[in-house]
């Protein structure tokens, strides 16, 4: 211990020599330092302020079950958020995940396709929430006659979190060891049966960490849904009505400016989905590390 | 025989999925294309791109001014948040205490799943108010946009920087520290040029999110639609000229509209492209 400490202090103290010596390193430590600093305050203070102005505002009638503009509940839309996330997760999961099978599991290395879904599954990340909603307005809205509804919004989510989807799921797959998978033939079972009794099982970690991310963006989005699932503060009847999700009513709330201590509150709901959805993927991620 | 039939089928299964992505894509250019490119023939490609005014109600639609203001407000959150962003990633791979980072780094990735409008908000009730005191009478301005999109692209231009800094060989840092240079010097003037690529990639990723976002702007810019006129005047961006008249937009305005998003996905599309080749040029080196 305390040979640990002398030599700590020995690398300190050569350090701060140094600084004294080279005026603009010392300058530019400091300016990282300042920046760290800078960032990690950011994010503190905004996260303070929103809770500290939120949380007294987090009144029972804000969970009311229906919305009046007496109550101005998000319970509506709370409900239509855990709605669309479902849906669209139904839908993009497996469809990430077979599609990553088919990458890591079928597919030759070099194969035109490979590159050619690489290609487009980088291009989709890279588009931005508005355009997914243009495209969901023109084509599930408009072109399949679905209006806004709730199954628009889904359907335009779907296609925004695919590529997350297929690269986690990818990325966990690859990092099963090729010693299983010839195990398991080796035990005589086919290629359909290593793969879903085998290799899927030990990537589990993985494509949850992927499936968590994805639900990150799916509570957040706003620009993607608000010309495809609608802003109607009510729950739908059935996936073909319109209904808003918490940060549509969220963007309302303050856009109109009438209710923004109900906004606040939204806002503080909202964070919590995040930081409750973030510890999930880290927790993944801290078990894919155990499991490797 | 059974076995080797659903191994078929399944095998049929797995293609078909994976060729979702690439139908995803076509869908959206032909979409977009087919419902955008007849309005900008109708307004006519010069004023259409280089038009200064839009005022729907006379049939006046030329979207340079949002073109403008996407450019500026861009520009400005790269000027304030690319440097902050290349420290703290600097911070994280070289001079973190190790028993801090993972706090940081969780820290990092919270920031990142922030939802945009969460941040619009906190611009709407603090930074444009602050601005207000500032600047006398209006705090929705390209200033105000441009900070507040600086502090949202941080955590990913760090969060591509700092694995690019880490995957600079050791050896590289260790030579400069043998030749007598300090730290910060092996760091800022070998570690960081060696990282040249993923670094760059992790600057143009950042400009592809800050002129694609927009809940976040529309909250603070003010959403003028005449031309930009300092960093102190509020301005609109393509990204919300959309969604400020999409609601009630109809025939050529609407039109008008998607053709504002055709022009911003062609801007997309060029930094997509920077950004892969980018980063397969990081990947040889």
């Amino acid at each position: 211990m305390t040979k640990e400490m002398t030599t700590h202090n020995r690398k300190k103290g050569s350090r701060i020599n140094q600084w004294r010596n080279h005026p603009l390193s010392a300058l530019a430590a400091a300016l990282v330092w300042a920046a760290a600093l800078l960032t990690m305050a950011i994010l503190i203070f905004l996260v303070g302020f929103i809770v500290v102005k939120g949380v007294r505002n987090l009144t029972p009638e804000l969970f009311a079950f229906t919305y009046n503009s007496d109550n101005v509940s998000l319970m509506p839309a709370l409900i239509n958020t855990l709605m669309i996330t479902l849906v669209a997760l139904v839908i993009a999961v497996p469809l990430g995940v077979f599609a990553a099978i088919y990458l890591v599991e079928y597919a030759k290395k070099e194969s035109r396709l490979v590159g050619l879904v690489r290609i487009t599954a980088e291009t989709l990340q890279g588009i931005p929430s508005i355009i997914y909603g243009l495209f969901g307005m023109l084509f599930f809205s408009t072109a399949m006659g679905w209006g806004y509804s709730l199954l628009s919004g889904a359907m335009t989510l779907v296609i925004m979190i695919l590529p997350l989807i297929i690269r986690t799921t990818e990325e966990a797959l690859l990092g099963v060891p090729d010693a299983y998978r010839e195990a398991s033939f080796g035990l005589g079972a086919g290629k359909l049966r290593t793969i879903f009794k085998v290799v899927l099982p030990t990537a589990i970690p993985g494509i949850l960490s992927g499936v968590v991310l994805a639900t990150g963006r799916i509570v957040g989005e706003t620009a993607a849904l608000l010309y495809t699932a609608g802003s109607v503060a009510k729950i739908p009847g059935s996936l073909l009505g319109s209904g808003r999700t918490l940060a549509v009513h969220m963007y309302v709330l303050s856009s109109e400016g009438l209710y923004m201590d109900q906004a606040y509150a939204t806002a503080v709901v909202l964070l919590i989905f995040v930081l409750v959805l973030n510890g999930l993927s880290t927790l993944c991620a801290r078990k894919l590390a155990k499991n490797s | 025989m059974t076995g080797k039939f659903s191994e078929r089928v399944m095998r049929r299964v797995f293609l078909i999925a994976a060729c979702a992505s690439v139908l995803a894509v076509a869908l959206i250019c032909v979409f977009l294309f087919a419902n955008g490119i007849p309005a900008m023939m109708e307004i006519g490609l010069p004023d259409f791109l280089f038009g200064q005014k839009w005022k729907p109600s006379n049939n006046l639609y030329g979207i340079l001014p949002f073109i403008l203001g996407s450019i500026y407000v861009t520009a400005g959150s790269v000027v304030i948040g690319v440097p902050t962003a290349l420290l703290t990633a600097v911070f994280l791979a070289f001079y973190c205490p190790k028993r801090l980072y993972p706090i940081l780094k969780a820290m990092i990735n919270l920031m990142a799943g922030i939802p945009s409008v969460v941040y619009g908000f906190f611009g709407l009730v603090l930074i444009v108010p602050l601005m207000r005191q500032l600047n006398g009478k209006d705090g929705s301005t390209m200033l105000t946009a441009s900070i507040l999109l600086g502090i949202m692209i941080l955590p990913t231009v760090t969060g591509v920087v700092e694995p690019a800094l880490r995957s600079v060989p050791a050896s590289y840092y260790e030579g400069a520290l043998a030749l007598g240079a300090t730290h910060e010097r092996s760091v800022f003037f070998v570690v960081l040029p060696a990282a040249k690529s993923g670094v760059i990639a992790g600057i143009v990723l950042g400009i592809g999110r800050s002129i694609g976002e927009t809940m976040a702007v529309i909250m603070v810019a003010g959403n003028q639609t005449w031309m930009p006129q300092g960093i102190l005047k509020g301005l609109r961006t393509m990204t919300a000229n959309i969604v400020m008249e999409m609601g009630y937009a109809a025939d050529l305005h609407r039109e008008a509209l998607i053709a504002t998003g055709v022009v911003l996905f062609v801007f997309i599309l060029i930094i997509n492209l920077c950004v892969s080749a980018l980063k397969r040029r990081a990947a040889y080196d």
